[in-house]
């Protein structure tokens, strides 16, 4: 176990970096704590596995040090790190038993037998493979290699962390939702850090306890699911995480009053913005968006009814305005005001969140 | 609804089937028609029954080719699967060098037969040839035209030289379509480079190993032309495999009905052979 630290940390594959756009990540600075279940949430090629085999210790970063426990191990090897890693798609030894499988890592250790037994039996149960450690390990089904590839982590029982890249992309959608429980259980059970590379949000936000949300190779919020629900730090956030994602319109602030195209709209607090220029945008969730007698004008442009609500879609002038309507609420017809609830109302500065 | 029957789409077939009847049915029913019977001149045939079959399963001259090629064919397998799976491990799997590697390879595959024989025959020539006088020079009494022993040495070095590429070149593809998560994996696991050999690459190279020695075995079983430009079979009969020895019999000494029926015999143990070979390489998938 180990807390991990990320400092200053920065990768490219080219040779010789020079544009921005030539670093696959972005310097930064994170701290992970020891025992914690982290997600790194991300569209594909934002740099979420590129971090992810840094911390492994499968590439070495271009600039910048990571520390285990404060011990920098930027020369280490993935072996001596002692890190487990769960691949994308399954990866078994297809000539060996289950239970083979699972007493591998232990073996090249050179653990004794007695204790490997120990051990394996006991992940085996864990992870409900007890009954087929003597089955041939091919011949299992995706979500049962997944397991053996996870078992292959848990046996040792002096790993520092395990990590997840995209485990759940070759499972069945039915069984997804059990090995993700499975997951979340084990983490319960044996506290050891975790850190899940994933694009789906729903993954994300069930698994981990705090989430780091990537985009463009750089680390935009990192915060519990209900922080990045309410207080997206970057309107990419409010985009990428709730489905549909948060409106984002332009604004203006003169005086601390927040106005869309001349209409008045509320928030939190007032915004106090500092010197400079940049564009102006109001962030607001579809959930947190309602009809009203008065407020902005819209025009109702169509609604879809998914299931305990309907999503709705308004325009105003060009701007799309998304809003939920729970289920059995009436709909108003012809003119309709829509009006944002000021706790849950932001304004960003290109693209960030002015506080 | 019914099903429409149309019986038109059997013209579609024809041509594959005439196809099919030109270049295997017929010549092999040919060979058995011959197999069978007495052949005189003005197409006189008359029926002999097994007597071929029984002459040639007797003939001590058929059991020295069979013996020789069994010894060929195990010498090279032997020596050509280790081999190409050990060049195909040591070759780059990116960079330049991939395709210089590849290209290398796959040179021997293109040369025709006849010429690698007749290469060979130059390139071990004990007064002239770079190979033959080079031993002879170290002192070796080398001589392909006299000793078997090396003309033995030159058949076996000449199709290991012409054919191991074909194996690099599968166990190269296999190799390369191992996705790179396994390594990663045996890394992270603390295996040895035996044991990802052992447990990832050779698994993995499981079917491709299986179809190289059965192209391998099948080829260098009816060795033919490569031999025949070298030694010619000799010296005496000492590199005469069987289809040299087929020759022989059918065009040197026009015994048709012998030549026909040894030729069925060659077939069958190839058929066999590549039968049992096959069923035992995959039944362990199977269960």
């Amino acid at each position: 176990m180990a807390k991990i630290t990320l400092d200053n940390l920065r990768h490219s594959y080219v040779q010789n970096p020079q544009r921005p756009e030539d670093w696959a990540l972005k310097e930064m600075s994170q701290e992970l704590k020891d025992g914690g279940a982290y997600a790194l949430l991300g569209p594909s090629g934002c740099g979420k596995t590129t971090l992810l085999n840094l911390v492994s210790g499968l590439l070495r970063p271009t600039q910048g040090r990571i520390l285990f426990d404060g011990k920098d191990v930027n020369e280490a090897t993935p072996e001596q790190r002692n890190i487990a890693q769960v691949f994308q798609f399954p990866v078994i030894y297809d000539t060996m038993s289950v239970y083979d499988n699972l007493a591998f890592p232990l073996r090249n250790r050179g653990v004794p037998a007695a204790e490997v037994d120990k051990r394996v039996k006991e992940v085996g149960a864990m992870l409900d493979l007890g009954h087929m450690l003597n089955k041939r390990a091919s011949g299992l089904t995706a979500d049962g290699k997944q397991k053996i590839s996870l078992g292959r982590g848990l046996v040792r029982s002096d790993v520092n962390v395990i990590m997840f890249d995209e485990p759940l992309t070759v499972i069945d959608p039915h069984l997804k939702w059990v090995l993700r429980s499975k997951l979340k259980e084990l983490h319960h059970r044996i506290k050891r850090t975790m850190i899940y590379v994933t694009h789906d949000q729903t993954e994300a936000l069930t698994f981990a306890d705090q989430v780091v949300v990537m985009n463009n190779g750089e680390v935009v919020q990192v915060g519990t699911p209900v922080e990045l629900f309410e207080r997206p730090a970057h309107t990419f956030v409010g985009h990428f995480i709730g489905s549909p994602g948060m409106n984002v319109l332009p604004c203006s602030v003169d005086g601390g009053r927040v106005g869309f195209l001349g209409q008045p709209v509320d928030t939190a607090g007032a915004i106090s913005l500092s010197e400079g220029n940049g564009k102006l945008e109001l962030g607001v969730r579809p959930e947190f968006t309602r009809f009203d007698s008065s407020g902005i004008p819209v025009e109702i442009v169509k609604a879809a009814d998914v299931g305990r609500f309907r999503i709705v879609e308004t325009r105003h002038r060009e701007h799309r305005i998304r809003l939920l309507v729970p289920e059995g609420q009436a709909m108003p017809s012809g003119a309709a005001h829509v009006r944002f609830d000021p706790k849950h109302t932001h304004v960003y500065r290109d693209g960030w969140l002015v506080n | 609804m019914y099903k429409q029957l149309n019986q038109k789409a059997w013209f579609l077939v024809l041509p594959v089937v005439a196809l099919v009847a030109f270049n295997a049915i017929i010549p092999l029913m040919t060979v058995v028609n011959y197999s069978v019977q007495e052949t005189f001149g003005d197409n006189v045939f008359v029926w002999a029954g097994v007597q071929w079959f029984e002459q040639i399963l007797h003939s001590s001259r058929f059991h020295d080719a069979l013996l020789r090629q069994i010894l060929f064919t195990g010498l090279v397998l032997f020596i050509e699967v280790p081999l190409g799976l050990i060049v195909a491990l040591a070759m780059p799997r990116k960079g330049p060098w991939v395709s210089v590697c590849l290209v290398t390879m796959a040179l021997p595959l293109l040369i025709p037969w006849n010429v690698v024989g007749a290469m060979w025959n130059i390139f071990a020539l004990p007064d002239i040839g770079l190979m033959g006088k080079g031993l002879n020079n170290l002192g070796l009494d080398f001589n392909y035209t006299r000793q078997p022993f090396s003309a033995w040495f030159t058949v076996v070095l000449m199709d290991i030289w012409h054919w191991t590429s074909l194996v690099v070149l599968l166990c190269y593809a296999g190799l390369v379509s191992i996705p790179n998560d396994y390594y990663q994996a045996a890394k992270i696991d603390g295996a040895s480079a035996w044991s990802v050999f052992r447990f990832i690459q050779l698994p993995k190279l499981r079917r491709v190993l299986t179809i190289a020695i059965l192209l391998r075995f099948m080829d260098s079983f009816m060795i033919y032309t490569e031999v025949i430009v070298l030694t010619g079979g000799g010296p005496g009969n000492s590199t005469t495999f069987l289809s040299i020895d087929l020759v022989k019999t059918a065009l040197g000494q026009f015994d048709l009905g012998p030549a026909a029926a040894m030729s069925l015999i060659y077939f069958l143990i190839i058929l066999l052979l590549s039968w049992l070979f096959y069923t035992l390489m995959t039944r362990n998938e199977a269960q």
